[in-house]
């Protein structure tokens, strides 16, 4: 990625409080002030929001150069004014650099510090005086700018505004009128950023007041935000307000556990306990935002079923032990064991992933290790090996810059808003500042992609390798054409983790990009894959990508490991540990933070009850029910570590709160040595090293896989094709505990187009009942203008549409639906 | 002695002055045919030559303001008429589109050709539903009669008029926010640049003029720039409505050329109202412009003359207060409608008209000391210039004005412990007897 360098012609001088400073051309007076190292008092001015110049608490004096002379040059600066005679100041927030302008700021115009002194002393007549109790007393840009920018005393006296407080403008986000300085940050957040209008301001006057639709609650992924812009008291999150003051509050660094998105964050914690998480500014990844799970989902930690100690069964009930006892029970268990497989889940850190696929080799012995705890596929297996591990930034992957400068972007099996939605944000500002077109081969527009100004190449769930084909041939619908010609001009392809239940699909976006010269990346759900993914704890990858069946990769890995050999052929994935737990040809596995219903297992006592099972779990689960050992494990907030987000960055992060809790490395360091290995995963640094010093794989990358597509089975009549996302609000256990963010999750409603609900004789909004393999699930129907024929739409794992254990089981990809009464 | 120039109002005396064949009957349409016989760049020439300045208020250069227009790209142009007059004593607007639609139909028609606008708005006041209605049928019968819609009088030439009432509300007087009200938000000020004339109604470029002027066209266009030029002064070109009200014993509407004085306007209103009372104060362009005094009864009526003495023209509204009235109280009323139509937008504008209210209020109820009055005079230095539109400028003015040309009276209110003048004495029914001050 080059960049240009800005050329001399684009900028701009410009003197302010006789400082000269140049600046690009088109910046506002305010951004060139910060240049000049001078702060302009300011609330409704934002960088990333569009100026509106309301508070008018930014005014500087301005001197225009006058007209050229007869030798060329412009005349002396000419004051702005109005009335003539009158100095008339100007919104620096607003207002564009000139060359050869002079500005005045506080720091030099006495007129100025009167302007802004008058305007802060206007905001403050009807601010009430209630610091002392307020969230944002201690960090708030008013209480500091009235210090800065203010009188020393009002000359108020009169009556201020008042209201009853506060007002919930959605479950999780309170507004306290009276302390509003009516700046539209959050109002403009909301409707410019996050595309989400669903606030507004109403009424007029010192009335004027955000406001919400009766009909459309403020339920937007990223809400939070607009608390964290607020230059007030006046947007606090229901979860933190009158929890703690902000000088109380002990703040680390932290990087978000629950997408790959990768967010730069901020965990603030009084005493041990978490009382909020912010976004932090990280321009390269996050801008500085986040999403509400990011910012509110961190309570599942402290809703009080955590396993403060190991446990270990005993007479078939779980009882409190000591580490030796369990470490023992748990080596003994393993040791007795005839193959033992690993799953180790999505969530853990880089450092985390390569103990569990260290522990794999070294003590199992074995390559039966997959972090894919979900749908997945061999072909995906070969495609990660081949496109995806090991490329990164450094390496020229695709980065959140190159998707705000891409001219397209196809999205295959992969809906931004719930599944990454920093990449939806970056996606959304890339149409609206870049025009970049975003097409999307997904069953059914959806309304984050109306808000990316995307458009669907519509394609029914298992048709998507058909279609991928039909982009790369350039041949089908106008709009197919399109985004073939469009990819072919340079563009990117973002896959999502979802393709890889789709035989053939894979492949072909493979191909595609070949064929196109566009740029691919795939963004999976969870933080912790593609960290996972690059630490080897994957069935057919060592560390660092290097293949399992290339035998000088594995004697690279083995000599770092100090170790004889490494078992060299390729490892069952997930589904093949599962099968082969089920089968008992495994009779022992460890297992980090899987649930056996995102498996698909909807009997796990068939699938776990026979084993022997080690848990390195935080709370329980429907696997820790299986448990024979449980190895109590920290949460992110307790542990140091690195995500590797979906561009391949990694995102190291601290621990916030320090407490007895071990993270899984050196959980299973302990348990190795239990075994008699030594694993060297007892700190976080060493694991750190070992993976910096073993680095990537030199050997030949694969070949992308060639899987053809498969012939999608046929539709019987009456039936629905299933399609299916995870909404990111949804009943995840790591959302547990945070009711008010509970509050905004949408609600799970069946999707399809008019055509579908005509055909079915159903209509928008009626209660229909849908057949599952798993039993029936009611819920609204919802027809959707742009939406592929015969297949309906549900969330994955939503409250009253739950369908993870359906769509894993045979035939649970079609259903029948009825209007919920019918017989 | 200036004479009146009764030209826009030349008719509104007739039987049925509103209707076409009324219009028509007057030289109605004539000029249409005659500015489309000319080039676009001709028309706005002429328009230009005359020295017609902007009828709404701030006097910009009509002619200018359409020069100003990002060039024609094919696309889309809009003419939007402002006729959301709502400032306190203005009423000159209203009775004309009441009284002579018609010239203001064809002032429109006229006006989009020269500046290539096929579909033209009348933005109305929302409360005058009987203008509305008026309007409405002005215009159904200039479309019936082919003098509006497609190929106008066989040209060629297409010109659509919409008639949009607004919600009521002050500050979509204000262009900008005149031009979000027409799209369906909320009424606010828009930043500018862009200015309309590059970016207005959905943003393209957009002449946004006041009733007045547009309906000022075809005359300038059918009997000449010379004829326009010979009204008025050399700055102030032409001829105005002054629309009379308060103490006087005739108001209303009384068209003259720019430069006449309120002592001849009053004399052709049959003096005050109550010719033992004597003038005490009068807004020369309504309330947002500086108030006046009898002294200032001979100052010419044109934007430089009234500028000069320390007010502003706006929109002639003269608004005329004798004796009887407690300047105090009139201020507060004024800053009162400040207050509620204020948009909130912006601080200045927002909070101050807030506070001013306050202290008005209790001035006037004789709470307060002379501190006060240069807090009133400060805040009103910091909400003029600093607020993001004209609304909270205007604010400021009957205060500041008030309190230079009456400090003594407000004084009175403080001493006297309230108000020292009697409220029912400035009626329509007040009688001579004696009043008991309260």
């Amino acid at each position: 990625m080059t960049t240009t360098p800005t050329q001399a012609t684009d900028l701009v001088t410009l003197t302010i409080d006789g400082i000269e400073v140049s600046v690009p051309k088109g910046s506002l007076i305010i951004r060139a002030a910060e240049e000049a190292g001078i702060e302009i008092p300011r609330f409704c001015d934002h960088p990333s929001l569009d100026p509106v110049g309301a508070c008018r608490q930014c005014l500087v004096e301005v001197w225009m150069p006058g007209p050229p002379g007869p030798d060329g040059t412009p005349s002396e600066a000419r004051q702005m004014q109005g009335p003539p005679g009158r100095m008339k100041p100007q919104a620096s927030c607003t207002m564009t650099v000139a060359p050869g302008m002079v500005v005045k700021t506080q720091v030099t115009s006495e007129a100025i510090d009167k302007a802004q002194q008058g305007v802060m002393e206007l905001l403050l007549i009807n601010h009430p005086l209630d610091c002392p109790v307020c969230d944002k007393g201690g960090e708030c840009p008013l209480q500091n700018q009235a210090m800065s920018a203010g009188r020393e005393t009002s000359r108020f006296e009169d009556s201020k505004r008042t209201y009853p407080k506060p007002v919930n403008i959605s479950s999780q986000v309170l507004l306290d009128r009276e302390r509003c300085v009516l700046c539209a940050r959050c109002t403009r957040f909301s409707d410019q950023v996050a595309g989400d209008p669903f606030i507004a301001l109403v009424e007029r006057g010192a009335l004027q007041q955000v406001g919400i639709y009766e009909e459309q609650p403020f339920e937007s992924y990223f809400s939070g935000n607009t608390v964290q812009i607020c230059p007030v008291g006046a947007l606090t999150g229901a979860a933190y307000r009158f929890r703690s003051r902000p000088f109380d509050l002990v703040s680390t660094p932290s990087v978000c556990e629950h997408c790959a998105s990768g967010c730069a964050q901020r965990t603030d914690h009084r005493r041990g306990t978490i009382l909020r998480r912010m976004a932090q500014n990280d321009p390269e990844v996050n801008g500085e935002w986040n999403c509400d799970k990011g910012r509110w989902a961190f309570a599942y930690s402290s809703v009080g079923d955590r396993f403060e100690f190991p446990m270990v069964r005993e007479n078939g009930e779980l009882r409190v032990a000591s580490w030796p006892e369990a470490l023992r029970v748990a080596a003994a268990g393993l040791g007795h064991a005839n193959a033992s497989g690993v799953l180790v889940g999505g969530r853990v850190s880089a450092e985390d992933a390569y103990a569990y696929a260290k522990f794999a080799r070294q003590v199992l012995g074995t390559n039966d290790i997959d972090f894919r705890a979900r749908p997945h596929s061999a072909e995906e297996a070969d495609f990660l090996a081949a496109s995806v591990v090991g490329t990164g930034p450094q390496g020229g992957a695709v980065t959140y810059t190159d998707l705000g400068s891409a001219s397209t972007v196809l999205l295959l099996g992969f809906e931004p808003e719930d599944e990454s939605p920093i990449v939806f944000l970056r996606l959304r500002k890339a149409f609206r500042k870049n025009k970049t077109r975003v097409y999307a081969v997904s069953p059914v527009a959806s309304r984050g992609l109306a808000k990316m100004g995307g458009q669907l190449i519509a394609s029914a769930p298992g048709t998507e390798a058909e279609v991928i084909a039909a982009i790369k041939a350039g041949r089908g619908s106008k709009r197919v054409e399109e985004a073939a010609a469009a990819l072919a001009e340079g563009g990117v392809i973002l896959v999502g983790e979802r393709l890889a239940t789709v035989p053939g699909a894979l492949s072909a976006a493979a191909a595609l990009a070949e064929h196109t010269g566009a740029r691919l990346a795939w963004v999976p759900r969870r933080a912790g894959e593609r960290g996972a993914l690059e630490a080897g704890a994957f069935p057919t990858l060592l560390p660092g990508g290097r293949l399992v069946t290339d035998a000088s990769a594995r004697a690279e890995v083995a000599l770092a490991w100090d170790l004889a050999g490494l078992p060299d052929t390729p490892g069952r994935d997930c589904a093949g540990i599962v099968a082969a737990l089920r089968s008992g040809e495994l009779d022992g596995v460890v297992i980090g933070g899987v649930d056996p219903f995102d498996l698909g297992i909807g009997d796990a006592d068939a699938v776990l009850g026979g084993a022997f099972v080690v848990s390195l779990e935080q709370r329980p689960s429907a696997a820790t029910a299986y448990a024979d050992v449980i190895l109590p494990v920290a949460t992110v907030a307790e542990k140091s570590g690195t995500f590797v987000d979906w561009e391949g960055r990694p995102r190291s992060f601290e621990a916030a709160l320090t407490t007895t809790y071990v993270s899984d490395y050196r959980a299973l360091d302990m348990l190795a040595d239990e075994m008699g290995h030594f694993l060297g995963c007892r700190t976080q640094r060493e694991v750190a090293d070992e993976m910096t010093s073993l680095g990537a794989g030199t050997g030949p990358r694969p070949t992308a896989p060639n899987v053809p597509p498969a012939e999608p089975r046929q539709v019987a009549d009456g039936h629905l094709v299933l399609a299916t996302w995870r909404h990111l609000l949804d009943q995840g256990s790591m959302q547990d505990g945070e009711p008010f963010l509970a509050g905004t999750a949408p609600r799970a409603t069946a999707r399809v187009s008019a055509t579908t609900a005509q055909t079915l004789g159903l209509a928008d909004g009626d209660e229909v009942r849908v057949d599952l393999v798993t039993g029936a699930c009611v819920v609204a129907l919802v027809t959707i203008s742009e939406m592929a024929d015969h297949v309906i739409w549900l969330p994955t794992n939503s409250a009253g549409s739950d369908l993870r254990v359906a769509l894993a089981t045979e035939g649970g990809d079609h259903v029948f639906v009825t209007k919920d009464g019918d017989a | 002695m200036t004479q009146l120039t009764p030209i826009l109002s030349k008719f509104w005396d007739a039987e049925q002055s509103w209707s076409l064949a009324t219009y028509e009957q007057h030289d109605g349409y004539r000029a249409m045919d005659k500015a489309f016989a000319m080039e676009p760049a001709a028309v706005i020439s002429a328009v230009k030559d005359s020295a017609l300045r902007g009828r709404g208020g701030a006097g910009f250069p009509t002619g200018m303001k359409w020069s100003f227009m990002s060039p024609p790209d094919g696309d889309a142009r809009y003419l939007v008429v402002n006729a959301d007059e709502s400032e306190p004593g203005t009423c000159k607007d209203i009775p004309l589109m009441m009284a002579n639609p018609h010239v203001l139909l064809e002032g429109v028609a006229i006006s989009s050709y020269a500046i290539g606008c096929k579909k033209a708005f009348i933005y109305l006041r929302g409360e005058v539903v009987h203008v509305y209605r008026r309007l409405l049928r002005a215009v159904e019968e200039a479309y019936a009669a082919g003098h509006l819609g497609e190929n106008i009088h066989g040209t060629g030439i297409d010109v659509d008029i919409v008639v949009h009432a607004g919600a009521g509300a002050y500050i979509c007087g204000e262009e900008t926010a005149l031009l979000d009200s027409l799209e369906g938000r909320r009424g606010q000020p828009r930043s500018k640049p862009p200015f309309p004339g590059a970016a207005g109604l959905y943003a393209r470029p957009t002449s946004v003029n006041n009733v007045e002027s547009i309906a000022s066209v075809p005359g300038i266009i059918l009997e000449g720039v010379d004829w326009f030029k010979g009204m008025g002064t050399e700055k102030s070109a032409g001829f105005g409505i002054f629309s009379l009200s308060g103490h006087v014993k005739n108001p209303g509407q009384y068209e003259a050329p720019l430069g006449i004085t309120l002592r001849e306007l009053l004399d052709m209103a049959g003096g005050m109202r109550d010719p033992n009372k004597k003038l005490k104060f009068w807004t020369p362009g309504g309330s947002s412009t500086p108030l006046f005094t009898a002294e200032h009864l001979d100052v010419p009526l044109d934007f430089e003359s009234v500028g000069a003495a320390g007010s502003m023209l706006g929109t002639r509204a003269l608004q005329i207060f004798d004796e009887t009235v407690c300047v105090v109280r009139a201020v507060d009323r004024w800053i009162e409608f400040y207050k509620h139509e204020s948009c909130g937008k912006c601080t200045p504008c927002r909070e101050g008209t807030w506070w001013l209210a306050q202290i008005l209020h209790r001035l006037e109820h004789g709470q307060g000391t002379e501190a006060d009055l240069d807090k009133l005079l400060d805040i009103s230095d910091n909400i003029l210039g600093r607020s993001f539109c004209a609304l909270g400028d205007g604010a400021t003015s009957p205060v500041t004005s008030s309190i230079q040309h009456f400090r003594d009276e407000y004084l009175a209110h403080l001493e006297h412990g309230g108000c020292p003048f009697d409220p029912q004495a400035a009626v329509l029914w007040a009688t001579d007897k004696e009043s008991v001050s309260a």
